[in-house]
């Protein structure tokens, strides 16, 4: 229960086990957790940074689609009209073509019934002739002949 | 109980009580002082290689990457104790926070071989051949009074070093009581007188504390195995000493444990403090 020696023993052991906590444990634990709240600061400030560009790049791909629509919608605007164009360009075409078909036929139907007009002059002259023959070879009667060649003439 | 109580109880309870508060000395020369306590001291370096051997090479392996399990514990440990070294010393210092991890857990190991039952130990060195054994060494006075003194050692050590010996030893005459002209030089004897009291008391305080705790603890462990001391089942009174034994020892154990605790802490915030006020200015 007395103070003697051991008192120095146990000064001494203590100040061994300070000095390599000191130099062998404490400096290597905070080393370490320095350093692992550095890399979670900086990990934490990367995923921020990510996150902010995320954003930028969603913002930019938003006006790139409406961007996209637009030019779309102007596309299809131009092409319809272009297709207007064409169908009215068609339809007058076919208009003219059919006027022009129409000319020819009437012209051609023109000239057949002028063909026909003196085809049959000609032949009413041939009958006639073939009529008065006929008729001369037998006894005339006269009103009969007369009745003959007033439809005839009306024929004509 | 039973093993060291059957040969105690030759000499009764106060022969009991004698032999558990006796160390286990080495007598190394003439007269009083020239004793080692071999049990204090074998307790101590182990507790202390236990201390080391756990800590160093954790240590030595910590990553900064995903701690293990006892890594986290440590690191745990150690944030702590660094957190409120922070708080007290507003500087920078290598020594003040591996002191203070050092003194919570070296004095918390001392402290919990109080919890060992008390009779446990010194029944295994019996079997061992030792005829004492006291297994707790800061219920010595010779290890806390040892540490108290180291202590104080560096807090002179780290008042130099951090004002530089000028103003070191100038504080001595001119602090707390500050004065100008021929005031100085009446006030200087009784500045210094009041400096040697501050710095006296601190180590003294700081042991007797911790001792004190630490002996009344163990004191009251050894006078709850009394109760048993001499039973036999053939006596009566046995059947009512047990439970009350059981139940007093469970209540004291469990008080213990928060007893340890704070004298650890309470030690090594006082170290703090000291060496926190070694290094301002007055």
């Amino acid at each position: 229960m007395n103070i003697n020696l051991t008192l120095i023993i146990q000064g001494l052991a203590f100040f061994a086990v300070v000095l390599l906590v000191m130099k062998y444990g404490w400096p290597a634990f905070m080393a370490a957790i320095e350093e692992r709240q550095k890399r979670i600061a900086e990990g934490l400030a990367a995923a921020e940074r990510a996150r902010a560009e995320l954003r930028d790049a969603d913002a930019r791909v938003a006006e790139e689609i409406k961007a996209a629509r637009h030019q779309a919608a102007e596309i299809i605007d131009r092409a319809q009209h272009q297709a207007n164009l064409l169908l009215d360009k068609a339809r007058e075409d076919a208009i003219a073509e059919m006027q022009r078909h129409k000319a020819a036929a009437e012209t051609e139907i023109a000239a057949a019934t002028v063909r026909a007009r003196e085809e049959l002059s000609m032949r009413v002259g041939e009958l006639v002739l073939a009529g008065a023959s006929k008729i001369l070879q037998r006894e005339v009667d006269a009103s009969t002949h007369r009745q003959m060649l007033d439809e005839l003439a009306a024929e004509i | 109980m039973s093993g060291s109580a059957e040969q105690a109880a030759g000499g009764g309870m106060t022969e009991y009580i004698h032999h558990h508060l006796h160390n286990l000395q080495w007598h190394v020369g003439a007269g009083p002082f020239w004793v080692i306590d071999i049990d204090t001291v074998g307790v101590t370096l182990v507790l202390m290689a236990i201390f080391l051997g756990m800590f160093i090479p954790a240590a030595r392996r910590a990553t900064a990457g995903v701690p293990g399990r006892f890594q986290a514990f440590i690191e745990m440990v150690v944030v702590g104790i660094d957190e409120m070294v922070r708080e007290t010393f507003h500087g920078s210092s290598k020594l003040i926070a591996p002191l203070a991890l050092t003194i919570f857990v070296l004095v918390f190991m001392m402290n919990f071989m109080d919890l060992v039952p008390v009779d446990l130990l010194p029944w295994l060195g019996r079997a061992a051949g030792l005829p004492y054994l006291r297994v707790v060494p800061t219920a010595d006075l010779n290890t806390t009074v040892g540490m108290a003194l180291t202590v104080f050692v560096l807090i002179q050590y780290f008042g130099l070093k951090h004002k530089g010996p000028r103003l070191f030893f100038k504080e001595m005459f001119t602090a707390p009581f500050h004065a100008h002209g021929l005031m100085v030089i009446v006030l200087a004897p009784v500045n210094f007188l009041l400096r040697l009291i501050e710095e006296a008391v601190r180590p003294v305080s700081l042991s007797l504390r911790l001792f004190g705790n630490m002996f009344a603890g163990e004191l009251i462990f050894i006078l709850i195995a009394t109760m048993t001391l001499s039973a036999s089942l053939a006596h009566g009174l046995t059947y009512v000493m047990g439970p009350v034994q059981l139940l007093s020892d469970f209540v004291w154990t469990a008080f213990h444990i928060l007893i340890i605790t704070l004298q650890a802490f309470i030690f090594m915030m006082l170290t703090v403090v000291y060496l926190s006020m070694a290094a301002e200015q007055h």
